[in-house]
């Protein structure tokens, strides 16, 4: 068993567990965080995506103990204040789901990309930067939709902020 | 899983101690192969010493044409780094389509090399650079290196510390994806020297993993161009066939990536 500490949506939390725990059952069980989901559990559904040090990795393929130390954020660290943040909004804008399993993977993943790509994301990047994310209700459209209308919005809050 | 113990040791000394004192211990990289491994139950190491926090193995140095890239580099490093783009964009490229997003974000360059995976891309891009593999205690040429299927030179502990190679004049990587694991049904990697030597190294295709087209080599050295290769016939005989592919269809595959490598480059 291991003791590890990890910072989540900005909150310390300590939890036991075996070295084998996977974090996203760490997240999910130990810390009642059940946003995040398990799809396939092999690596290629992306239900599990989080930010691990504010990059995309999914939890499903790390260990708890892998990641003590570390800062982590789910989907439930998104909304601030009530307000969803802005690529949630545009998911919902733009109906970027249907049953929504895959939709706390798909909102993350894009979080990511837009942090690291800005508003300069085209569809043609969205698309490949969706690999690693599996949707079977939407076919996609309104999910690229969504993460582009995102990208704007924030590039457009981030120049008039400057 | 299997029940195992982790480690996180700070030193590239102390992970070998730690290797040494346990009963079947395993180096976890970005654990992007070795964790979906132990989840199916075919791998079950006693001890996991995990290589991600030690700070000696991490980083890419770029001094003229040589390059050193860190083993615990990951793919999105190697993707995004201005450095190596601006000397061999083609490894750039290379990584910056392994797997996904997310696993580029994890899965390092070593363990990769390490893994061997016949359908890695790194291994192609090692050969035909002519890539040194830097080690714990020993340097070794890349045509040494990978011996077999998920078979390396590496003995029991060592680590690989970093990968060495001078960048060539021109390089590039193809490979034809399987639509549903995007891994390489056949990739190759091309890279042309100032002196007009030519490698062409495949992998995903070959039974016994990576390895140089000498055919494809001598045709393009001769003629850089990717009609140059329209005669060269590829040998399917050591070539895979499983249920994604013929041998026969791998055969042409090889070609057709080596052509549209060689007009990338």
């Amino acid at each position: 068993m291991a003791k590890i500490t990890m910072t989540v949506n900005g909150r310390q939390v300590s939890g036991t567990c075996d070295d084998r725990t996977l974090l996203v059952h760490f997240i999910r069980e130990n810390l009642g965080l059940t946003g995040t989901h398990v799809g396939c559990e092999t690596s290629q559904c992306g239900a599990c995506v989080i930010h691990m040090d504010g990059l995309s990795v999914k939890s499903c393929s790390i260990l708890a103990v892998q990641a003590a130390g570390s800062s982590i954020t789910t989907i439930e660290g998104l909304a601030k204040d009530g307000e969803l943040h802005p690529v949630q909004a545009a998911f919902k804008a733009h109906h970027g789901l249907q049953c929504g399993f895959c939709t706390p993977g798909m909102v993350m993943t894009a979080v990511d990309m837009i942090a690291r790509h800005g508003s300069n994301l085209d569809e043609a990047t969205v698309r490949a930067e969706l690999e690693g994310n599996i949707c079977r209700c939407t076919g996609y459209h309104n999910i690229v939709k969504a993460i582009l209308a995102a990208a704007g919005e924030m590039g457009g809050v981030r120049q008039a902020a400057e | 899983m299997y029940q195992t113990n982790y480690h996180r040791p700070s030193s590239v000394q102390e992970a070998v101690k730690l290797i040494g004192g346990a009963a079947e211990g395993k180096y976890l990289a970005g654990g992007m192969t070795l964790i979906a491994t132990m989840k199916q139950r075919l791998a079950a190491p006693s001890d996991l010493v995990d290589l991600r926090h030690i700070a000696e193995l991490k980083g890419i140095t770029v001094n003229g044409r040589s390059v050193r890239i860190g083993a615990a580099t990951t793919h999105h490093d190697v993707a995004s780094s201005a450095e190596l783009e601006a000397v061999c964009p083609a490894i750039c490229a290379l990584a910056s389509h392994i797997g996904d997003p997310h696993v580029r974000h994890m899965g390092t360059i070593g363990g990769s090399i390490a893994n061997n995976d016949p359908a890695a891309d790194y291994p192609a891009a090692m050969l035909a650079l002519d890539a040194t593999i830097v080690t714990n205690s020993r340097q070794i040429a890349a045509a040494d290196f990978f011996t077999g299927l998920f078979e390396t030179a590496l003995d029991d502990g060592e680590i690989i510390t970093a990968i060495t190679f001078d960048a060539p004049a021109k390089a590039a990587y193809q490979k034809f994806p399987n639509p549903a694991s995007r891994y390489a049904m056949a990739g190759v990697f091309v890279a042309r020297r100032d002196n007009g030597e030519v490698r062409v190294a495949v992998t995903g295709a070959g039974s016994n993993g990576v390895f140089r087209h000498q055919g494809m080599e001598a045709a393009l050295a001769g003629n850089w161009s990717p009609d140059a290769v329209g005669n060269i016939s590829v040998d399917a005989s050591d070539l895979l066939t499983d249920l994604h592919a013929s041998a026969a269809y791998r055969a042409k595959l090889i070609k057709v990536m080596t052509k549209r490598a060689v007009a990338a480059a």
